[in-house]
């Protein structure tokens, strides 16, 4: 396959994709949680199994949470309001209770504004020092014009994680912050394992064409690449289906990210380094290694 | 065939899986759980206004104090930042108590016999039993704040001299007592006026009972105001429910990667394979040893490196297959796939490990555990591949079991 000559045409297919995603977080934005918004969640399972959303509502309107997102997770609901008082979550729990039968409350979270402004700017440097890092040893390591592809191709992965979530209107956590490093971590370890295979034929081959040695190191790794995926999926398949609620949405992010990061590390990544060499004819001389 | 490097071989296998076997009960036993899986309650308190380091340490010790009235075992009170403090309650049976107990503003009160404020708990700087070296008597240390000494100083001086004693006779209205919450502790009487802010009360049969008193007197001097900015609680149905249906996925995802990996690379499948149980173990037993504590995060993390780790069998495998395809044997093979291998490895892992630290420093919590399980399995899963699978498969060539090269893959 021919990855450097069609690589206009991978360009075009992840900026469209990047494109819509892009259009998605700027259009609709995303369902923060409430570790971003701040509010409380209740997790409550009921004694009565054919309980509905609708009567759950009802059962809210009483205090004034009618408008609260409810979501069934097996056979518990979640109910996230604005924050409530200790009390005013006591009154809630014993009218539910006294209208629709006995409960149990599962979990039970409440996050003030200061902890969510917080965690948006946390997230934000957490991301931009995991780049930065990123750079800084693949520069070291390798070359920058290698690391400044690497964290394209990642930016590219983040924005299709992000612009996935805002699509699917998924919420927004500190687990999905967490996602998203991993994937950074994660999808770093695929591109440098291109790139390495890139260094390694430079330092044997001085004659090969640049764009021919860059498409042979993409084959050489291209098995690996995809089976350490197909491996990493089936894991993550595993969660979604079977793990709890917590780690579902975890898993998902992590699932697009493994696959949009598989994607750019094959079709992205080694092209964009091609690009921004001036010299294409794969001579070492002007390669760290 | 070399029968010596294929017992060994043999006898290894079984060791890894044997060691997987008897150690799965004592890592069950020994790991810690994190309060999601465990069930409990987890609250962030914030002081209001500037804070000194003292302010919060006394905050922290009236919370260990309200914490230990529920006698749950190993509740976590850690301080972040520059003013707030970490509860973290496992396994309490009512969570709503434990909230309110954490967050009352304990209210302690010294009145007069009518009824009159003198001062109240966050004028009081300290109180501690103590007992008289030489006459072996037990009493209760008090020390006042500048402000409350000053008051105390006041109100004293003019009670004595107001009502003075008449034939050994205590008059009633000397007496100052001490409420907490609305209930009276301590009504002790004034013998004498107290000018300098620090004043002891008597009259306890054992150091214990004064003890007991001064520290209720300590929990109501918050030295600051506290908030509850965050509470999580978890019930131990759900936390109990999350560990099941992890194990159900983790026996599924690592049952798939362990065919996975049989069907694409045959024999040496079965190394990695066996590095992979080597590095389960290890993981755990680095968690254990580093007293870490497993989460729900955690336990993805923990499957995720999985994926990292048979990362790295399969870019040796790989190799090895590229070498075995340009005409080396299979003995050159391993080795010269292993010298290409362990740079490739290196470098990608490290890149994962700097994403992994940086989770750890910026994130709090369940987070931080993911990271570390993350961070400790990048590692193991390194160490396994360039020490155990290297092994591994020289004796498996060495052994001559297999001397096809179809069989590793190529």
């Amino acid at each position: 396959m021919d990855f450097i000559g069609k690589r206009k045409i991978w360009y075009a297919l992840s900026l469209i994709v990047l494109l819509v995603c892009v259009g998605s977080i700027f259009a609709q934005g995303f369902n923060y949680g409430i570790d971003f918004q701040g509010g409380s969640l209740l997790q409550l399972k009921f004694e009565k199994t054919d309980l509905t959303v609708e009567q759950l509502r009802e059962g809210l309107e009483e205090f004034g949470l009618e408008k609260s997102q409810i979501q069934l997770s097996d056979d518990s609901f979640i109910i996230k309001t604005a924050e409530l008082s200790q009390e005013e979550q006591g009154k809630v729990l014993k009218g539910l209770e006294s209208k629709l039968g006995k409960l149990e409350l599962l979990r039970n979270e409440k996050v003030g504004p200061v902890i969510g402004k917080e965690l948006r700017t946390k997230a934000l440097l957490a991301l931009l020092v995991a780049w930065i890092l990123q750079i800084l040893y693949i520069s070291f390591r390798f070359e920058f014009r290698f690391g400044l592809a690497a964290v394209l191709a990642l930016l590219h992965d983040v924005i299709v994680t992000a612009g996935f979530f805002s699509i699917m209107q998924y919420e927004i956590d500190v687990t999905f912050v967490a996602a998203i490093l991993t994937i950074i971590g994660y999808s770093i370890n695929d591109t440098i394992v291109i790139f390495d295979r890139i260094r390694e034929n430079l330092k044997f081959k001085h004659k090969e064409e640049l764009a021919a040695l860059t498409n042979k190191s993409i084959r050489q790794s291209i098995v690996r690449s995809l089976s350490t995926s197909v491996a990493v999926l089936f894991v993550l398949v595993a969660l979604i289906v079977l793990g709890g609620e917590t780690t579902k949405y975890f898993s998902i992010a992590m699932l697009v990210g493994v696959l949009a990061g598989t994607y750019s590390s094959i079709f992205v990544a080694s092209s964009l380094w091609y690009d921004f060499r001036p010299d294409k004819t794969g001579k070492a001389h002007s390669l760290k290694v | 065939m070399r029968w010596e490097k294929l017992i060994s071989l043999i006898i290894i296998v079984a060791l890894v899986i044997g060691g997987a076997y008897f150690a799965a009960k004592p890592i069950q036993e020994n790991v810690k759980l994190g309060l999601d899986l465990k069930g409990g309650v987890q609250v962030r308190l914030q002081a209001k206004g500037t804070v000194t380091d003292r302010d919060i340490e006394q905050v922290m010790e009236v919370m260990r104090m309200r914490v230990d009235e529920l006698g749950v075992t190993e509740p976590v009170i850690q301080k972040e930042g520059s003013n707030r403090v970490l509860i973290e309650i496992p396994g309490v049976e009512d969570p709503d108590k434990a909230i309110e107990l954490i967050g009352k503003v304990a209210k302690l009160e010294f009145r007069l016999p009518d009824g009159t404020v003198v001062l109240d708990g966050s004028e009081l700087k300290d109180a501690r039993e103590e007992k008289d070296p030489s006459t072996g008597q037990v009493y209760v240390a008090l020390e006042f704040k500048e402000s409350g000494a000053k008051k105390f100083a006041d109100v004293t001086t003019q009670l004595v001299k107001e009502y003075p004693e008449k034939d050994g006779v205590r008059p009633e209205q000397r007496f100052i007592a001490i409420y907490l919450d609305e209930e009276l502790l301590q009504n002790p009487y004034v013998k004498e006026a107290i000018p300098s802010g620090k004043a002891t009360i008597d009259g306890y049969e054992s150091l214990e009972e004064a003890r007991n008193i001064a520290l209720l007197l300590r929990s109501g001097a918050l030295p600051v105001e506290v908030e509850i900015i965050e509470n999580r609680t978890i019930g131990p149905t759900l936390g109990a429910d999350s560990i099941n249906k992890s194990l159900d996925a983790a026996i599924w995802g690592l049952g798939a990667v362990f065919l996975f990996m049989l069907i694409m690379y045959r024999l040496p499948g079965i190394i990695a394979n066996m590095s992979l149980v080597l590095y389960a173990l290890l993981l755990m037993g680095a968690l254990i040893a580093l007293n870490a504590t497993l989460t729900l995060p955690g336990i993805a993390g923990f499957l995720l490196s999985v994926g990292m780790c048979v990362d790295a069998n399969i870019i040796i495998y790989e190799r090895l297959k590229d070498e075995l395809r340009n005409g080396k044997s299979l003995r050159a093979g391993v080795d010269a796939g292993f010298a290409r291998a362990f740079w490739t490895i290196f470098d990608s892992n490290v890149t994962t490990l700097l994403a992994a630290a940086v989770l750890f420093y910026f994130g709090s919590g369940s987070i931080k555990g993911f990271a570390v399980t993350l961070s400790v399995g990048i590692i193991c899963s390194m160490f396994t591949a360039i020490t155990f699978t290297r092994f591994m498969l020289k004796l498996m060539v060495e052994s001559g079991i297999a001397k096809n090269p179809k069989l590793y893959g190529a």
